[in-house]
């Protein structure tokens, strides 16, 4: 691999695992704060691919279709977290996972029937479309910059509003001692109705922002949701940063091992996961 | 993920009544097992399939001989493990004469280890796993579609004529891709073509940008690949993204432009393909079955319409050769071999493995249509490795 080859390879990596770390926070975010296991993360991401695709052909503007897509994405968070998710939470993992998992098919049948099985594009909006010159004959596109640049404005919001804010303290409050908190007069059940909405609405953008990268096909959820657990995972369950830097290293390490030994590279990142948890069991970044 | 759906078992049996009074009326039913995905990843497909199969037979209702046909439908999905299954219960439990399906090649395995040998006739509109029409060819297993061996085959040859003397490959590391892939190199390096390098990524990934950035780097004349649906989405819309669209040009198995068109707008255009079929093909009845079609369903079909279309014609034209009469299986078989099937892709007849021996067609997309330049090869038949009919 030639140097130059190297670092276009590396800006890659970079991209790819940025928007892996969008798509991965709200997991983390959830998990953390409030120890529930949404299996049904994916589907969010689903749904917000699909209904930008849907609005954009309806509306023809972009820009449109994307905060009409996240103000629904956190509005069908709300609804959920308050009709189904809030009956869980002095339930085991395990009850999680069978309701997240049934949200799965719920969530796979309604995109069946409201979209069709057909595979659909999102194009790139206009004013981002094309790309800037980058080696002899190829370009880099304009869209995946300023998706990478969106990837890390949420990344420094969510830092800001967890380490910063008064939500953010009351976040870290309600992780360390739900309890204690409640005695001290806060609302915890507003507080998670809030937080499952923000993870629903961050895979929601997710998706919106992948949409015109991506093609928007059935089982689209499912396909981020394993990478994004592998992401979690490797950062440690809960942590934000964690999530940030397992994000970057599967990106990097994903795009380096499919160019160098392509038909290694799916197992080569479960391999890696592997190696992290037998030197740190709960990940890199675990409280 | 998998579907929690045990609708599959569930039975839809529907008859048509032949319209046809000429002739005596004939004692049993001709049981049509249609073994389709109605659901999951391949639901679409499926569809289309029988909807061709079904216009076929109501189109030829007239030369049934008074044989009513009954179909039996039953959902494959896109799960290899449940269709021997299924096959039996369409071989014992409902004594179907033909069976039709399935779209998904590991499917198409499972029902052959079954089906394989049998007096029952089984009709693959879809699949193209090479073995199907190969090593595990059998005197009642028929192909109205494709073998994953023909729409790339006269592809190496194109690349040559065009000048491309240095070609890159990258498809997925399944059957469909390898084949193709395989079928691709075997006319190119015949012709004194060079691979600059091949590659075979792991289904079903789609993390295409690595790859198409090492593309640019090697710089070859051409690149030639095999991607379908979500994929081939992805990886047309990547190539143009990173800007080589125009710079170096991007062939591929025809399924990298079908039913995609739409979604990959213009990233598309100048692809170039080869097919047994395109929509705007022109044919006298390509037109005519598009139109019957759009009246019957109210919509244009597809290339999956146009097999199962073709699957119901041999079906049609054998039980009107034997005058409604198909209790004779050796004779079903002898007289399908031996069809020429008038199909809306040009007339095609079955090669001694019972795959079509068809034209493959060049095609362009030009303003979002697959346009047909040439015939890339004219009665290709597939080399049936393996096959000892």
């Amino acid at each position: 691999m030639t140097t130059e080859l190297f670092f276009v390879q590396l800006i890659n990596g970079v991209q790819y695992g940025l928007l892996l770390f969008l798509i991965a926070s709200g997991l983390t975010l959830v998990f953390g704060v409030m120890g529930i296991l949404n299996l049904a993360h994916g589907s969010m991401y689903m749904v917000g691919a699909y209904l930008v695709w849907y609005f954009a052909t309806v509306t023809g503007s972009f820009t449109v279709s994307a905060v009409l897509s996240a103000i629904i994405a956190l509005s069908l968070g709300i609804l959920i977290e308050r009709v189904l998710i809030q009956r869980l939470y002095n339930r085991n993992h395990l009850d999680q996972v069978l309701l997240t998992i049934g949200m799965i098919f719920v969530f796979n049948s309604l995109q069946s029937i409201l979209f069709g099985n057909d595979p659909y594009g999102v194009a790139v909006p206009g004013a981002l479309d094309g790309g800037i010159p980058f080696t002899d004959n190829s370009s880099y596109p304009i869209y995946r910059i300023f998706a990478a640049l969106v990837c890390v404005a949420i990344a420094g919001v969510l830092y800001y509003v967890v380490s910063r804010t008064r939500l953010g303290m009351l976040i870290r409050a309600g992780e360390s001692n739900r309890e204690m908190v409640e005695a001290l007069g806060v609302n915890i059940k507003s507080l998670y109705t809030v937080v499952f909405a923000i993870g629903v609405m961050l895979a929601a953008v997710s998706g919106i922002i992948a949409a015109p990268m991506r093609s928007i096909v059935p089982g689209m959820g499912e396909s981020v949701l394993i990478t994004c657990f592998v992401v979690v995972v490797i950062g440690g369950m809960g942590s934000i940063k964690g999530a940030f830097v397992g994000a970057l290293l599967v990106g990097l390490i994903s795009t380096f091992s499919s160019v160098l030994m392509p038909s290694m590279s799916n197992m080569i990142i479960y391999i890696f996961m592997i190696l992290v948890l037998l030197v740190k069991p709960q990940g890199l970044f675990a409280k | 993920m998998s579907r929690m759906k045990t609708l599959a078992s569930a039975v839809l049996a529907t008859t048509l009544a032949a319209t046809a009074t000429t002739s005596a009326a004939a004692t049993d039913p001709v049981k049509v097992g249609v073994m389709l995905p109605f659901s999951g990843i391949y639901a679409q497909l499926g569809e289309a399939g029988r909807d061709g199969l079904k216009l076929a037979l109501k189109e030829k209702a007239a030369e049934l001989h008074g044989a009513d046909i009954e179909f039996i439908e039953m959902d494959t999905e896109a799960k290899p493990a449940r269709a021997p299954e299924l096959a039996s219960s369409m071989l014992g439990q409902h004594e179907a004469d033909f069976v039709i399906g399935p779209v998904h090649s590991g499917v198409a395995m499972g029902m052959i280890k079954v089906l394989r040998g049998k007096d029952t006739v089984m009709i693959i509109p879809n699949a193209g796993a090479a073995a199907a029409t190969g090593p595990l060819c059998s005197p009642n297993i028929f192909r109205t579609s494709f073998s994953s061996w023909q729409p790339s085959y006269p592809m190496g040859k194109v690349a040559l004529d065009k000048g491309y003397k240095d070609v890159y490959l990258i498809s997925w590391n399944y059957g469909m891709g390898r084949e193709s892939l395989e079928a691709f190199e075997e006319s190119f390096k015949a012709g004194g073509g060079n691979v600059v390098k091949k590659v075979l990524m792991p289904f079903p990934s789609t993390n295409f940008q690595p790859h198409i950035s090492d593309i640019a780097a090697q710089d070859p004349d051409a690149v030639f690949v095999f991607f379908a649906g979500g994929g081939a989405i992805k990886f047309v819309k990547d190539y143009d993204a990173m800007g080589l669209r125009g710079k170096i040009p991007l062939l591929g198995s025809g399924f990298l432009t079908e039913g995609t068109l739409e979604a990959q707008g213009e990233a598309a255009e100048g692809v170039l393909t080869g097919l047994h079929y395109a929509e705007q093909l022109d044919v006298p009845q390509n037109e005519k079955f598009r139109e019957a079609f759009n009246t019957e369903y109210g919509h244009y079909p597809d290339i999956y319409a146009v097999q199962g279309y073709d699957a119901g014609l041999a079906i049609a034209n054998t039980i009107n050769q034997l005058s409604g009469d198909v209790s004779d299986k050796q004779a079903v078989i002898d007289t399908m071999a031996k069809l020429t099937i008038n199909s809306p892709r040009g007339d095609f007849t079955f090669s001694r493995a019972h795959n079509p021996v068809q034209n493959i067609y060049l095609r362009e997309v030009k303003d979002g249509v697959n346009v047909v330049t040439s015939v890339a090869a004219e009665a290709l038949e597939d080399p049936a490795r393996g096959c000892k009919l």
